[in-house]
């Protein structure tokens, strides 16, 4: 996997690469002038033993606005480029209501659903070849929401909500990550777009409404533990009485490839190291060490794990 | 070298008490020992920043590393850039500004001397300060620019910040101090007969640097201000949780931080287009053009720092007039380029390290002037802005352009402040050194950017390329380091070992070189007369003078 705005595969992306492409052939002309002409001069004009003295040019006012006047052309060219193309990634909408809402928090994202009322975290599911309207807010600190292949990034403002396009022309898993410096754990604010086909898109829907499944086995325990615990203060787990908006939706935890933004992927054993000390694999991070025992973290494991 | 026998005889004023010493060095206000001081308080922060530059090449070298914590890279990353900003690069430019622009322009001192010292150890104390936060309570975390809300209370809690806001409070201070002088000096102080249009260039972009200073630091101190009072007294200007503005705090700071990106190239450009002309033997071309697109780009330069916005979602109608003016701003620089091509063309280049330092600066420096210029266009700003792109992007400017530059005038002024030149030896292999340790450090850093590495991250996951790049990235760092060192041992070495060099090494044409080396307390005992723009070249050539320039004749 890449996460590259050179691999384009968004409509959007693809009008920003082509901009692209157009002004870095032009600067690339441009350096190659730039440079030619300076090594020539220093070969050309490298002062040798008997050198008479130059002739002592003091300039030539039509030459020099000769090169004001066609920079100026080539940045007015580029200028109606930039706007043709801004349209293009931007066009504004009449009234339409935001298909997904995205809120950064410091360092983990939430995705809303607001049709469906699915609610996710860190990891955004989109059906292919549909243009989603989004709404973008922060929680704390400023962020930025970055997914090269899909399209322009957006800086998430408290107090300020911005609106944007996603889109993706083929299924398939997309990287992204938080793209303003927002704390300790900035590099832990990976993103995950999994577009999917209208079908699988609509069963994934489908799954994450439903709540928590019932645990079976040691699960029981582990959900006893996790009630009683002060996870369910920032912890929501549909269906059950952990209703905290302060860290990630759980309900459907087991459903997710990453853990904690990107640090992990996501198998048991990873999740109990987590469990065991997020201040040491997350330093900083708002998950406080709870100082489980053993035994707690294998039953709490084996409860998030059936939460498929 | 010069066929006038040395205006200056530097035994006697010398002899005073005042003039002697280190207490000298504490408690003078003559132009010439602050400028001095200026620049070594500024190769004494110069290592501070860069062994911060080496731990952060050191954690980026691969993937997932655990050399420094989150905090402590964040720490250091803020203090790397807060460092060379405002404790080198711009102090460089201060003291080289307060040491040659009496010079150039045959003046005895600059227009306040005693404000001149202030606005040094103002400085010099707020520099002190910031360093002091990490015995202090914690270094600041929030980056330079020190955003909003996170510079607050409520997510930065140590006092890092408010050392961070402080010291720069007192270096703004201080920065305001010395435009002050820049400007007066230059518009009071010049010799008869020096009228603007005679006026080396040097001393015309430091001068127009000043207005920048000027204008844009009291932006900084008021939001520095603001941001003291949210932290210690309960306001609440940027504390979104109250009501403040996040973008609030992004204006102030840029209507700051655009003029401080010129504000730290300005000068460079002035000791470009006095070392090119020297060492090709050749006048500048296209003075005129060289001044007025100063100009243009001082005015500019004000009208352009919402294109570090343009993914805050201020709306169109900004974007399209902050990238039409971004746009715009490439077209005073880019003369500048063609006329300091054209000022080589046909000449007799003397490739001594100042002017191959000169050499690089035109060809790096466009490399990030084209950068530059993709920032603008919006679209490509929406997917390269806070990537490593843009670290690229502005160490060409701020390191292959200004640092360059800046090594060029030492180069080529050293021997004007202490009597002996540099080691030219030295010099070469510190030259191609750093210009191998530059390019291989950050030309990859593009790349990064392309692969999507955002800046400021303490670490980054094992995607395609991101590995070999860093690690690349982190072995010419230590070359380019490396190569500073060598920098730093010719500076030393060269003030007991260094030939001597005489009044006038590089057979220049300003007036600094008219006078001993280095020059007397007072300057010079008689200024010669100034009837063109290049002084000295009357006494080289005398059958072969300058032709005088409508609108300069006013001042005969």
């Amino acid at each position: 996997m890449v996460s590259s705005p050179l691999l384009p595969a968004s409509q959007q992306a693809q009008s920003i690469y082509d901009l692209f492409q157009i002004v870095m052939v032009i600067a690339a002309v441009i350096l190659l002038i730039v440079t030619g002409l300076v090594v020539t001069a220093a070969i050309r004009f490298r002062r040798r033993p008997g050198d008479a003295l130059p002739r002592q040019d003091f300039g030539n006012h039509r030459l020099e606005t000769l090169w004001t006047v066609i920079p100026f052309l080539i940045v007015t060219a580029m200028f109606v480029l930039t706007v043709r193309t801004m349209r293009q990634v931007d066009p504004h909408p009449i009234d339409r209501k935001p298909d997904l809402e995205i809120e950064a928090h410091q360092w983990w994202w939430e995705f809303r659903y607001p049709g469906a009322g699915v609610v996710t975290a860190n990891e955004l599911h989109i059906p292919v070849n549909k243009n989603l309207y989004y709404r973008l807010t922060s929680g704390d600190v400023v962020h930025d929401f970055w997914v090269p292949q899909l399209g322009q990034k957006i800086d998430a403002v408290p107090n300020h909500p911005n609106y944007a396009w996603i889109s993706a022309d083929a299924p398939g898993t997309y990287l992204g990550t938080c793209a303003e410096y927002c704390g300790a754990e900035h590099a832990w604010m990976r993103i995950r777009v999994i577009a999917q086909s209208p079908e699988d898109f609509a069963a994934w829907v489908k799954d994450q409404r439903q709540p928590a499944v019932s645990p079976s086995g040691m699960g029981i325990a582990g959900r006893g533990l996790f009630l009683g615990l002060p996870c369910m203060n920032c912890h929501t787990i549909a269906g059950t009485s952990a209703q905290g908006t302060v860290g990630p939706n759980l309900t459907h935890l087991a459903s997710r490839q990453t853990l904690a933004a990107g640090v992990f992927d996501n198998t048991s054993k990873n999740l109990a190291r987590w469990l065991a000390d997020p201040q040491k694999f997350k330093p900083g991070c708002h998950m406080p060490n709870l100082n489980l025992k053993p035994n707690e973290i294998k039953v709490l494991t084996a409860y998030l794990e059936e939460l498929k | 070298m010069s066929k006038h026998p040395s205006a200056a005889s530097p035994s006697s004023i010398r002899e005073v008490e005042e003039y002697q010493g280190l207490l000298s060095w504490v408690s003078s206000v003559d132009h010439k020992q602050i400028g001095i001081l200026y620049l070594l308080a500024s190769l004494f922060f110069f290592l501070f920043g860069l062994s911060e530059a080496a731990s952060m090449r050191i954690q980026l070298a691969r993937p997932e590393n655990h050399f420094l914590s989150p905090e402590q890279y964040n720490q250091i990353f803020t203090m790397h850039g807060t460092t060379m900003i405002f404790l080198v690069v711009m102090p460089i430019m201060i003291g080289l500004s307060m040491y040659f622009i009496p010079l150039m322009i045959g003046a005895r001192d600059v227009a306040f001397p005693r404000l001149n010292a202030f606005g040094f150890w103002i400085f010099f104390f707020g520099g002190l300060l910031l360093y002091f936060s990490f015995i202090g309570g914690g270094a600041p975390v929030a980056g330079w620019f020190g955003y909003a809300p996170l510079s607050e209370k409520a997510y930065s809690f140590s006092p890092g910040q408010d050392y961070w806001a402080v010291a720069l409070l007192l270096t703004g201070t201080g920065s305001i101090a010395s435009a002050v002088n820049i400007i007066v000096t230059t518009f009071t102080m010049r010799a008869p007969g020096m009228s603007i249009w005679r006026t080396p260039l040097f001393v015309w972009m430091t001068m127009i640097n000043g207005f920048l200073l000027l204008f844009a630091i009291p932006a900084l101190n008021a939001a520095l201000v603001m941001l003291l009072v949210d932290r210690n007294l309960n306001g609440f200007f940027f504390q979104t949780s109250h009501g403040g503005s996040a973008l609030l705090w992004q204006h102030y700071f840029w209507f700051f931080g655009h003029p401080e990106v010129y504000i730290m190239i300005l000068p460079v450009f002035g000791i470009i287009s006095e070392v090119i002309p020297v060492f090709c033997r050749k006048t500048i071309y296209g003075y005129g053009f060289l001044a007025a697109s100063t100009v243009a780009i001082g005015f500019l330069s004000f009208a352009v720092w919402a294109h570090h916005m343009f993914a805050t979602g201020i709306g169109f109608p900004m974007y399209y007039v902050f990238a039409g003016a971004s746009f715009l701003i490439a077209v005073p620089t880019g003369i500048k380029i063609w006329n300091w091509i054209a000022t080589m063309w046909g000449g007799s280049i003397r490739f001594a390290t100042a002017m191959l330092f000169a050499t690089a600066f035109i060809i790096q420096f466009t490399v990030g002037g084209l950068s530059g210029i993709a920032f603008a266009a919006v679209p490509i700003d929406w997917q390269l802005t806070d990537s490593y792109f843009v670290v690229a992007h502005f160490h060409y400017t701020l390191l292959g352009g200004s640092l360059f530059g800046i090594m060029a005038g030492i180069y080529y002024w050293y021997p004007k402040m202490t009597g002996r030149l540099l080691s030219e030896k030295i010099g070469k292999v510190h030259f191609w050194l750093m210009v191998i340790g530059f390019n291989g450090t950050f030309f990859p850093m593009h790349l990064m950017g392309l692969y999507g590495m955002p800046r400021r991250v303490f670490t980054y996951p094992d995607l395609p390329h991101l590995g070999a790049l860093n690690l690349f990235s982190s072995i010419s760092a230590a070359v380019l380091i490396f190569s500073l060192l060598i920098f730093f041992y010719n500076l030393a070495i060269s003030l007991y070992r260094g030939e001597v060099a005489g009044d006038n090494p590089w057979e220049g044409w300003s007036l600094e070189w008219a006078t001993s080396s280095p020059p007397p307390p007072h300057n010079f005992e008689k200024v010669p007369p100034i009837r063109h723009r290049r002084p000295l070249w009357d006494y080289q050539h005398p059958d072969l003078p300058d032709p005088v320039f409508e609108g300069t004749r006013h001042d005969e």
